[in-house]
């Protein structure tokens, strides 16, 4: 398979979706806190909100292989634990419990049942289980429904029965629950379509009247088996159902929403309807009819019959159902309903689920743009909104009624505590370095309509500063330090300036202190706190001991000065300058006590570190000493041995920096590591035995051309790593990955740091810069990417760059939205009459909608700006839509950049349609901070690829290629070909080679012969690739994503390539035979991966500083990934193999076989999955060591590799 | 002779099992409904295609899956009338 492929990528998720498809509450712990899981592509994230802090925090995030279809949960009687239902891809039913003690998911049952793929008689796309846990139904779109009966055994464990069937065929679903009957048989609700007799009917008289049928499937615990139940036609447009509280605490049955219709239906009951109210406004059209798109049921404790439904349309608007039921003689409600009533709640965004939980919050998925957690203020029981009944309206929905309406307004019963930021949808992504820093970030468009938005990326932790203040002096270095053994919090600070040192206390205000017995006159090398109550204070010309008050001077040898000094809570060590170490150790009287001899080293020691005293030992036993011959000795400070060298590691260049420090492992122990900073701004730790003190395992990462300081600090309870060098940097343990990752902080450059503790801020640094003290804090691990949002106006489509200035110009269009100049108008002639005038935020109301009209701008974008956000906005006018975008240099403007828009008139989606297109060009003022329009250029579609070719523009018009010219008063058309089978979506170039994606039949790689003036296609593609998005490799190759989820490269045959550009070959190409109705040439496939997310872009760039070009794309779901090319063949072997052995050792959860995963639609190819690779670290010990074994390799070697391959290119 | 009964018997098992299993006999008309079919509730199943056309046409998600399943009610027109039935147009020319 792929070992005959020569070019090898590694494939990573730099970012994991953020999309939501499904979102379900439970007690998946086992405990009475409420929990999220959340389904986003082919993750299962479990989400953990928190009531006081009003925050959701993540828990786990399993990448499961697979794409998850739906999601249930379940809890059998009696048991307090819920457990969750997989419907995904794989052909099986996957039932999966949380173990919350080693935090990972379990999987308990896993049945097959059919096929995989997602398939249309495949079950998967819905999945019920019922409410008391009995059994669970998962059915596909057509046909097929399968029923699952749970329970338990003797030993209370979960057992599943073998699937009874409910085929129907010629039927199609289109939603599903389960209906609550209390402990009745277990009966779900299926709302469907039949199309058997559509099939038969030439006249389509059957296709029209065919119905919608209410049908109830019920399982019959005493017999095992399924019957159809009940069925009945319900409102023909009904397209979703909720279930309806039943045995105790309601009537039973569903609410089948339908357009402008949501009716309460049961097998033994009436029905009950009402309309959903429409939106009154100047701007709104008042004919136009809504749907629900989704909703929630939320039961209220106590009485029976206490339950609300918040039911979502396509606005955004929810409306709160309730039921009231006929009460008996005592006004107790009984089974009956008497009547289903509706009003107007608050807005919020669509949302894909929504879920209440007990504490009073909301969690909104939605599915464009951010989460959000909203808490509820109140019920809206007794507010003045209005309230509309069944009473007054027919159950039929054909019969006539008068429309009900309602006036939005901003939320007033619930509070919105979070956005959970999401990039979803991603619609483009440019990686660029605007802020001169050492790596690039990556800048986005994301959102759609008013929640549009421009996000930039910046791989980093978040620092939250506290204290930023000038000193009068230029501090070299920075203390804190204990005054005791038994103090909380650090009390002095201590500031060595070149010849002086402050010592500043620190407390409710920081102040400087006289009478600390520290020297103030030397610089300082080192401060410490020592035994119970003493304070060293290490400087140039000696020790300084104090103890409470009293005063021990240690002096250093005549001609001789201390260069380096390392001490913890038990000893000291010193470094002079002609080589020496002296050691001292405190002895049981709390003096300090030379050790008789001195140890020699052979160069100038540069750095010291003693590593802290282990809990419940006297002493730290081993010292590294940084010498500048470029080597680390390891000494011991064993009573018996002491001194004595222990290991030796030569390094590329004089270590600056030294730190002994035990960190957390991927294995849950401690591991003892010497971190070392290098001179070349080059960090590395190394893994130091505690027992021989030698060093092994050595990974590095490139920090800054500054030479690197380390120091301890703690973040989150945790042991970390700060290293400075042209930037900080934090070394830490990966919460939840337990990997060891090594993250920049979103901060200014720092020269010093140390840790600091003090009341008002418990986990803090303290760092100088210039003359500068800093103290900051970092809140959040794990989360490495920063993101920045600037709101954008429109549904953005594209995302251009300015040649030079750091501006982004982004193209934006909504269809079937009023443009703002029809707004206007509707606003000034309603204005005059009533009231109903007042606009309402689009952000959370979105714009007035309206069919067949399109709002369009051009947004000039400043994301460095002292307040990032939009300088210009252009709107286009005439119901035109932009569709693509450029900024195209022109030769005969003496090479002066031009945007390009491409725009559409009257555009309709599906079928194509419209009526004109234009090419738009505008001029960049003030170095692009304005536009000005010059002209625009008709043409016969709207252009959908634009780029610069040769100091001219290269449109992709419909199925023609076409070269311009700037004019005075238009476009001048220079030259054209008809190179695409369909649809130019795509173009890039290089030299005279275009390469001209379509939107649904591939690549083609076409020349242009400036002699004859031709544009002629000689290479085009085996498969129909419905292409989203392309970047030129090298000059040969072409990467590319597809809309089904591919990312593949392809290569021009070499014979080929050479001869398309040979001059004069172009009577040669234009007379070549077409082989099978095509180009004369193939392209070959040289690497195919399936990636679940759709890609947007993909850009070849580099991520990191002195990092390798990688593919950078980016997903609609928000995923951003890379694909790394390897370098050596034993790196390919070597992953290729860890690849296999993690395909058998760590099955996907859902059962999905990987390897097909990844070769969805075409076998993956010259593509190793990184991301599941990476999970060798969640391993047990036992199937690392079995893995390690079978790799001839140690288990830390292999986990090197794996990070190794990630922090030398990506995040 | 068993083997060819045994082959239809497997031929017919699959087409009652998997919807849209061709057979000899399947006209024009059938297998693009089918192919239609096939698509739409493709479309449906993969929720990044879904939100890619939803995020297109401007319209929610769960508005565009249920237009799509309401799409394969019937995806490319009526069936052709059947042989004897029709009036003036002779089924293959209609069917193709």
């Amino acid at each position: 398979m792929a070992t005959t492929s020569n070019m090898f990528l590694y494939s990573l998720t730099i970012q994991p979706p953020t999309a939501i498809t499904q979102a379900l509450l439970g007690q998946f712990s086992g405990t009475k806190e409420q929990q999220i899981i959340t389904a986003s592509g082919s993750r299962l994230t479990l989400l953990q909100p928190d009531p006081r802090q009003g925050k959701v925090n993540t828990l786990l995030s399993h990448d499961i292989f697979g794409i998850i279809r739906s999601i249930a949960s379940f809890r059998l009687a009696g048991s307090h634990k819920d457990y969750i239902i997989l419907a995904t891809d794989s052909g099986r039913i996957a039932i999966v419990e949380y173990l919350p003690k080693v935090n990972r998911f379990s999987r308990i049952h896993l049945e097959t049942f059919g096929k995989s793929g997602v398939r249309r008689v495949i079950p998967g796309q819905y999945l019920a289980a019922d409410p008391k846990g009995r059994a669970c139904l998962i059915a596909s779109v057509e046909k097929n429904k399968l029923v699952y009966v749970l329970n338990r055994n003797a030993q209370a464990e979960l057992t599943i029965s073998s699937p009874l069937e409910a085929h129907k065929s010629g039927v199609l679903v289109l939603s599903l629950v389960a209906l609550d009957v209390g402990y009745a048989n277990p009966v779900f609700a299926a709302l469907e379509i039949d199309y058997s007799e559509a099939d038969q009917d030439p006249t389509g008289e059957a296709a029209k009247e065919a119905d919608a049928q209410l049908v109830y499937y019920e399982l019959d615990l005493g017999l095992n088996h399924v019957v159809r139940k009940w069925s009945d036609t319900v409102d023909p447009t009904s397209s979703l159902l909720f279930q309806v509280p039943g045995g105790n605490d309601g009537p039973s049955g569903v609410l089948v929403c339908g357009e402008e219709n949501v009716t309460y239906r049961h097998s033994n009951q009436e029905a009950f309807r009402v309309p959903i109210p429409r939106r009154r406004g100047a701007t709104e059209d008042p004919q136009r009819k809504r749907t629900i798109v989704s909703g929630v049921m939320h039961k209220l404790k106590g009485s029976a019959g206490a339950f609300f439904f918040l039911l979502q349309t396509e606005d955004g608007d929810l409306f709160k159902v309730t039921l009231d039921m006929v009460e008996d003689g005592e006004g107790n409600p009984t089974g009956e309903v008497r009547r289903l009533k509706i009003k107007y709640f608050d807005t919020v965004p669509v949302a894909q689920s929504l879920c209440i939980l007990k504490s009073g919050f909301l969690f909104a998925a939605s599915e464009f743009g951010n989460h959000h957690f909203y808490q509820f203020e109140k019920l809206g029981d007794d507010d003045e909104e209005l309230e509309f009944s069944s009473d007054d309206f027919p159950t039929d929905p054909r019969a006539s009624y008068n429309p009900v309406y309602f006036h939005p307004r901003p939320l007033e019963n619930l509070v919105l505590v979070e956005s959970i930021d999401s990039m979803n949808p991603q619609v483009d992504c440019k990686v660029a370095n605007l802020t001169g820093e050492d790596a690039p970030q990556i800048y986005s468009v994301c959102g759609n309509r008013a929640r549009s938005t421009f996000r930039m990326l910046k791989h980093g932790l978040e620092v939250s500063e506290i204290v930023a203040s000038e000193l009068p002096g230029t501090p070299s270095a920075v203390w804190t330090t204990k005054l005791t053994k038994y103090d909380e919090y650090d009390g002095y600070m201590v500031l060595s300036f070149t010849n002086a040192t402050l010592v500043l206390s620190i407390g409710e205000t920081v102040e400087e202190v006289t009478e600390s017995g520290l020297l103030t006159s030397v610089p300082t090398l080192a401060v410490q706190q020592l035994g119970e109550e003493g304070l060293i204070q290490v400087h140039p010309k000696g020790i300084r001991h104090i103890v409470q008050g009293r005063v021990n001077e240690w002096p250093a040898p005549q001609h001789r000065s201390i260069v380096a000094a390392a001490a913890n809570e038990n000893q000291v060590v010193i470094a002079l300058s002609s080589g020496e170490i002296v050691y001292f150790e405190m002895d049981a009287d709390g003096s300090l006590a030379e050790y008789d001899e001195k140890k020699e080293m052979s160069g100038t020691v540069t750095s010291l570190s003693l590593g802290r005293v282990p809990e419940g030992l006297r002493r730290s036993s081993f010292l590294a000493v940084g010498c500048d011959d470029c080597t680390v000795r390891i000494l011991s400070l064993d009573p018996d041995s002491t001194l004595e060298m222990k290991s030796i590691q030569a390094l590329t260049s004089a270590p600056s920096s030294l730190l002994i420090m035990s960190m957390e492992d991927s294995s849950g122990g401690n591991t003892l590591y010497l971190h070392i900073g290098l001179h070349s701004g080059v960090y590395l730790r190394t893994v130091l035995d505690e027992v021989t003190g030698e060093l092994t395992d050595t990974r590095q990462k490139f920090l800054g051309p500054k030479p690197t300081k380390l120091f301890q600090v703690s973040v989150q309870a945790q042991s970390c790593v700060l290293a400075l060098s042209s930037r900080p940097w934090l070394g830490y343990t990966d919460p939840i990955t337990k990997n060891f990752v090594m993250t920049p902080l979103s901060y200014t450059e720092l020269e010093y740091g140390w840790n600091f503790s003090s009341e008002q801020c418990l986990e803090g640094m303290v760092g100088i810069h210039a003359n500068f003290l800093r103290i900051f804090t970092i809140e959040k691990l794990g989360e490495t990417m920063i993101q920045k949002s600037i709101p954008l106006t429109y549904t953005p489509k594209r995302l251009v760059k300015h040649p030079e200035q750091p501006y982004f110009y982004t193209i934006e269009s909504d269809n079937n939205t009023l443009p703002p100049e029809l707004r206007a108008q509707l606003l000034a002639q309603s204005g005059a009459v009533n009231g109903d005038a007042a606009v309402l935020p689009p952000e959370d109301f979105g714009y007035p909608r309206a069919k067949g009209r399109w709002a369009s701008c051009i947004s000039i974008v400043d994301p460095l700006g002292e307040e990032p956000k939009v300088l210009q906005r252009v709107d286009l006018e005439g119901n035109e839509a932009a569709v693509s975008a450029a900024v195209v240099p022109f030769a005969s403007q003496d090479g002066e950049s031009f945007l390009i828009v491409g725009t559409g008139k009257d555009m309709v989606l599906n079928p194509r349609q419209f009526t004109e297109g234009y090419i738009h060009v505008y001029r960049f003022h003030e170095d692009g901070k304005d536009l000005e329009f010059i002209h625009k250029t008709k043409v016969e579609e709207p252009p959908m690829a634009l780029i610069p070719f040769q100091g001219r523009l290269l449109a992709g018009i419909g199925k023609m290629l076409r070269v311009y010219d700037l004019g005075l008063k238009q476009l001048l058309r220079k030259a054209q070909g008809e190179v695409a089978p369909q649809l130019i979506v795509s173009l890039q170039s290089q030299g005279s080679r275009i390469i001209v994606g379509d939107v649904q039949q591939g690549i083609t790689y076409v020349v242009y012969k400036p002699e004859s003036n031709k544009l002629i296609p000689f290479a085009d593609d085996t498969i129909n690739r419905w292409n989203t998005c392309t970047t030129m490799v090298d000059y040969e190759s072409v990467a590319g994503g597809d809309r089904f989820g591919n990312v593949w490269i392809l290569r021009a045959p070499e014979r080929a390539s050479q001869e398309s550009d040979e001059p004069g070959s172009e009577i040669q190409l234009l007379h070549a035979r077409p082989y099978l109705h095509g180009a004369p040439n193939r392209l070959n496939l040289m690497v195919h991966f399936y990636t679940q997310d759709l890609p947007t872009s993909i850009v070849k760039t580099n991520l990191v500083v002195g990092g390798q070009d990688v593919l950078v794309w980016s997903g609609i779901q928000g995923t951003v990934g890379v694909l790394i090319p390897f370098v050596s063949r034993e790196d390919v072997d070597f992953f290729q193999n860890l690849e296999s052995h993690m395909r058998a050792e760590d099955p996907p959860l859902a059962g999905r076989d990987h390897l097909i995963y990844r070769g969805y639609y075409v076998p993956v190819k010259g593509v190793i999955d990184g991301d599941l690779c990476e999970r060798f670290s969640l391993l047990p010990n036992d199937k690392k060591q079995m893995i390690a074994g079978e790799l001839d390799r140690s288990v830390r070697e292999i986990e090197r590799k794996i990070s190794d391959i990630r922090t030398r290119s990506a995040f | 002779m068993a083997d060819k009964l045994r082959t239809q018997q497997e031929l017919e098992r699959l087409q009652a099992k998997y919807v849209g299993t061709g057979h000899p006999d399947t006209t024009s008309w059938e297998w693009k409904t089918n192919i239609h079919r096939d698509t739409y509730s493709s479309i449906a199943g993969h929720p990044p295609l879904l939100s890619y056309i939803a995020l297109a046409e401007n319209e929610p998600v769960a508005k565009v899956r249920s237009r799509m399943i309401r799409k394969m009610l019937q995806p490319v027109g009526p069936p052709p009338p059947r042989e004897g039935d029709e009036i003036f147009v002779p089924p293959r020319q209609n069917g193709s």
